[in-house]
């Protein structure tokens, strides 16, 4: 289990993580979502005791993480699989963590086992691909067999049998009983693995809550109706008390998911359907509404520039 | 305890597993071996033609670690390297989720560097020694001579605070890069020319190297007046190093690990 209570980052005036108050419980993968830069890396970091927080605090199954003994049979992180001396071979990466940590020595060759790096666990790291490096950091999280496993943005750079794998991985810890705490900034790769979401945009916590719950209360569905008599077919909508919206393709949406009612009304009035078909927003699209408002790096792609006479910043030091 | 002695070991597995130790330690071992050998040999063959106040103030223990100039670089690139690899590879996250009270990692591992630079300074130091001595046939000094002894162990104990120094500096600055160029020209050149040009050297004697490099003169040179023994000089370069790990444990702790 891992407690945030009020956890805030500042550097300077900017406020990198803003007042995170969440627990990522056992059993289940906790997804952890959010666009580039809402602070989902300085909150990791601020878990496990590497950056310090403005203010706030974390616990470890109860307890701060400079008082876990042999922290990582408490909790193991995958934070970058950068995070490693590329002169050093996996096999000796892995055996100074094991004994920092007093894990026995076979650990290491147990978890070079489950993560298939047994073949090259006397090769230097720097000559891993990304997706090795990255399951060398995965076997990282595993050596102490703890109960925790947090993993920062683990698919990215992965082809796909690594993200299958990974994906393999995280559901089969979560069902052994361990509390898996994973980041993305993907929510169709969460909706695949998460069983719980947790939201945050520019450092602050918009959602806290079951991916079901998400998908029922951000997942929009709507009756797509197309006619070639389009006036006549409002019109019947209209006299019935039904709200349409008018799409430039010439569709016509309807809220709510029913069919049925639709068709009907055509059939009574002898209005010709091309299309009656139910549609669901996609979970992606609820994401970016939801966080709309906090995305950081805004694309700015809906509002060009305004165009400004030569030099008519200067004056206002611009 | 416990943690320290898993702390110690996890960093004698990290430091015996990479290349630079290896070639750091033994660059310094044959620089310093072989410059000392050669500028005896040549010390040898010159004495005849030295001024008489030169040969007076000879020193022939002083002369066999005349290579050490160029050794001692070597011995500081070890101690950068063992720090400061940890912030340039990224290794130091993974390094302080491990063991994250900061001052059990920081301080074991320089205690397990220093351990090592030490073997190797009391090896290089002797080996030059001796190597130096036997090119310089009837002008050579015996380790039973008075002073000499203390001369070759302090040969070996400078050698180890130079590393140490070098720790604590890229403890406080983090980029092996900024390190070395900091510190290879303040040894190699500043040092020395603050400790000799007479403007400065009633400052410059005090600085790390040119206090404790007396641990390693038997004879006194001429017109030297330094108000400190040779034990007292490597003193002076031990206060140097106390400040300058505790300087990099003080940023260690204060800062978020990046």
């Amino acid at each position: 289990m891992i407690e945030l209570e009020g956890l805030t980052k500042r550097y300077g005036d900017k406020t990198a993580v803003d007042d995170l108050t969440f627990t990522v419980r056992p059993g289940i993968v906790t997804g952890f979502l959010g666009p580039n830069g809402a602070g989902k890396s300085t909150t990791m970091r601020m878990i496990l005791g590497l950056d310090h927080p403005t203010a706030g605090q974390v616990r470890i199954d109860g307890k701060r993480y400079q008082q876990l003994k042999d922290p990582l049979t408490y909790i193991g992180a995958l934070l970058d699989a950068k995070a490693m001396h590329g002169g050093r071979s996996a096999f000796n990466h892995l055996l100074c963590l094991a004994q920092s940590n007093g894990i026995p020595r076979r650990r290491v060759g147990e978890v070079l086992d489950t993560v298939g790096l047994s073949a090259v666990a006397r090769k230097k790291a720097k000559g891993f691909s990304l997706g090795m490096g990255q399951r060398l950091g995965i076997a990282g999280a595993l050596l102490g067999d703890p109960r925790i496993l947090m993993f920062d943005e683990p698919v990215n750079g992965l082809d796909p049998e690594g993200i299958h794998w990974i994906r393999t991985l995280m559901k089969s810890l979560a069902a052994q009983g361990r509390t898996v705490f994973v980041s993305s900034h993907l929510m169709s790769e969460m909706a695949l693995t998460a069983e719980h979401l947790v939201v945050i945009g520019q450092g602050r916590l918009l959602a806290d809550t079951s991916m079901a719950d998400f998908i029922r209360a951000n997942s929009r569905s709507y009756v797509r109706v197309r006619s070639p008599q389009r006036e006549r077919l409002l019109d019947v909508l209209h006299g019935a008390g039904i709200t349409v919206v008018e799409t430039g393709t010439g569709a016509l949406e309807v809220e709510g998911g029913k069919a049925e009612p639709i068709g009907e009304l055509a059939a009574q009035n002898g209005v010709v359907l091309h299309e009656l078909s139910i549609q669901q927003a996609s979970l992606e699209e609820a994401f970016m509404q939801l966080t709309a408002e906090s995305v950081e790096y805004h694309a700015h792609s809906d509002s060009p520039p305004v165009p400004q006479e030569w030099g008519a910043g200067w004056d206002k030091g611009a | 305890m416990a943690v320290v002695a898993q702390a110690v070991r996890s960093e004698w597995t990290k430091i015996r597993s990479v290349a630079s130790t290896v070639w750091t330690l033994s660059l310094s071992v044959v620089l310093t071996v072989a410059l000392g050998t050669l500028l005896s040999w040549l010390a040898n063959h010159q004495f005849a033609n030295m001024p008489a106040r030169e040969r007076l103030s000879f020193d022939p223990t002083n002369i066999s670690f005349a290579g050490m100039t160029l050794g001692q670089l070597a011995m500081i690139v070890f101690g950068v390297l063992v720090v400061s690899n940890e912030y340039s590879t990224g290794m130091i996250r993974t390094s302080l989720a491990a063991v994250p009270q900061r001052a059990t990692f920081l301080f074991s591992k320089i205690g397990v560097a220093t351990g090592l630079a030490l073997a190797v300074g009391m090896v290089t130091s002797f080996t030059a020694f001796f190597l130096g001595q036997a090119m310089l046939g009837s002008h050579r000094a015996h380790l039973g001579d008075t002073g000499v002894l203390r001369a070759v162990i302090g040969g070996g104990l400078y050698m180890t605070l130079i590393a140490m120094f070098s720790m604590g500096v890229a403890a406080m600055l983090r980029s092996p890069m900024l390190s070395m160029g900091i510190l290879m020209p303040f040894f190699f050149l500043i040092s020395n020319i603050l400790g000799n040009v007479d403007a400065t050297k009633k400052i410059g004697r005090f600085l790390p190297d040119q206090a404790g490099g007396h641990i390693m003169q038997v004879v006194p040179r001429a017109g030297d007046d330094v108000p400190y023994g040779p034990w007292g000089g490597l003193g002076i370069m031990g206060l140097w190093v106390v400040a300058a790990l505790a300087g990099g444990y003080v940023l260690l702790k204060k800062r978020d690990a990046q």
